[in-house]
């Protein structure tokens, strides 16, 4: 039997435990609390040391560049976001996104420039996780990675996938497939992951600063808001439906 | 004549504390929008000190927001077995929690422009009111959407925020489970964090 096979065997048991865990447990339990609270504090002094550095030095580039570099990551990631859209029946989508794609490469220039959104083209980010999320699979339960933050069991299977089959410029990079006559490597791939992290640092500035000072327990507040805007992404909701105040009214 | 003195100078403090109560439209959009506008021209006004800035800013946040319920609301379900005492105990020290993350949170974003785009009625009890923080050079455009409780249509009551989809009384109930669950649902416990973070 070929590594192939034996891979797609694997990916199809984790897929099958993932369903079963699903059905039994919520997303907000947790896999090993200690052990993602170690590592979250690994990551806040990951991001104290490294991240936030980099990332105010960043926002003090000119608004152009950080503007192309964030159209630029953003581009990159509509690979992934198309098959996802597919896989879950959003034709609409997934022709917005490749026409999002295309005008991005071309004319604005290997995706440093968003005419696409003047064209009122959406480019909606989706992955495996948000994919299974919509067929049904719960979150199963919720760790923490070191310097990729928070997941799911549902999320981490999603990821894997993501990076093996489906995202066209993991591919190319990471697995240094060539795809007619594109190649790159694994420090493309890290590069560009790099630059989508800092990115999204420098934007959320404020936001990072005002969650720490006022959080009294910071690793249940980002496990809450992790776990919220997922279900925010698989519903393809902007704004909150949740009613969970009807109880208090009664 | 003493007492006379006295009924005279509690009149006058009444009415000079009705006449620095601020009221708001009740129609819910417009109450967000001279609301958020109050708070911004408070927070932004050079003239005033952080101090007499926050005084402002915690008197219109205890007459417009939904402290107790969203006190009741974070707790979640140990609300119930609590007794009268505990509760209003907690209450006191989650009212100062809440103005001072509210103050320190309102200032982290006073220098950005709002926008209230529009209101949509999801029951008799709650009307969702849509708004935006306008991008700027430092931060990407924020979808706000503000949980506006009804019940007294001529008395609106915010009680909760929803950043991006993000709900913050649902964070804070979350966080605040957590601590539960850490001490075996000990709400002195919690009561003890939220004090900490008062005197910090």
């Amino acid at each position: 039997m070929g590594l192939k096979k034996l891979q797609v065997i694997f990916y199809l048991i984790v897929l099958n435990i993932l369903l079963a865990v699903s059905a039994n447990a919520e997303a907000e339990n947790e896999c090993f609390e200690k052990v993602s609270r170690g590592i979250f504090k690994f990551n806040q002094g990951f991001d104290n040391i490294v991240l936030e550095p980099v990332a105010k030095v960043y926002n003090k580039l000119p608004e152009p560049v950080r503007n192309g570099t964030g159209n630029f990551t953003s581009n990159i990631a509509t690979l992934l976001s198309i098959p996802n859209h597919l896989l879950q029946g959003e034709l609409r989508l997934a022709g917005h996104a490749t026409g999002s794609f295309v005008v991005n490469t071309t004319i604005g220039i290997l995706g440093f420039g968003n005419p696409a959104a003047a064209l009122g083209l959406e480019n909606q980010k989706e992955d495996l996780g948000q994919t299974l999320g919509s067929y049904g699979v719960g979150g199963g339960c919720y760790f923490v990675l070191p310097i990729l933050g928070p997941t799911t069991l549902r999320d981490s299977f999603g990821m894997i996938a993501d990076n093996q089959y489906l995202d066209a410029f993991a591919r190319v990079t990471w697995h240094e497939k060539e795809i007619k006559s594109l190649s790159g490597n694994k420090l493309d791939y890290v590069g560009v992951k790099a630059a989508t992290a800092i990115d999204f640092r420098g934007e959320n500035m404020t936001n990072f600063e005002s969650l720490e000072k006022n959080s009294i327990d910071l690793y249940a507040a980002t496990k809450s808001l992790y776990l919220q805007d997922r279900t925010k992404k698989i519903k393809n909701k902007s704004s909150s439906d949740d009613d969970t105040w009807g109880e208090l009214d009664k | 004549m003493k007492k006379k003195l006295f009924f005279l100078l509690s009149f006058f403090f009444l009415y000079c504390n009705s006449l620095l109560a601020v009221t708001y439209n009740s129609e819910p959009k417009i109450f967000i929008q001279e609301l958020v506008d109050d708070a911004i021209k408070t927070l932004s006004d050079k003239s005033t000190t952080v101090e007499e800035k926050n005084a402002v800013i915690e008197k219109i946040a205890t007459e417009n927001v939904d402290i107790k319920a969203l006190g009741l609301y974070t707790l979640g379900k140990i609300r119930k077995e609590l007794d009268e005492k505990t509760i209003n105990n907690y209450q006191v020290i989650f009212q100062k929690y809440f103005l001072k993350s509210l103050t320190s949170r309102l200032t982290d974003y006073s220098s950005q422009k709002f926008q209230v785009i529009e209101s949509e009625q999801k029951s008799s009890n709650y009307t969702i009111v849509k708004s935006k923080i306008v991008e700027s050079v430092k931060s990407p455009e924020i979808k706000v959407d503000w949980r506006v409780y009804t019940k007294n249509p001529q008395k609106p009551l915010i009680r909760d925020l929803i950043v991006e989809g993000l709900s913050l009384a649902r964070t804070q109930k979350e966080e605040f489970a957590s601590i539960l669950n850490s001490n075996n649902n000990d709400v002195n416990a919690l009561i003890k964090k939220l004090e900490e973070f008062v005197s910090g």
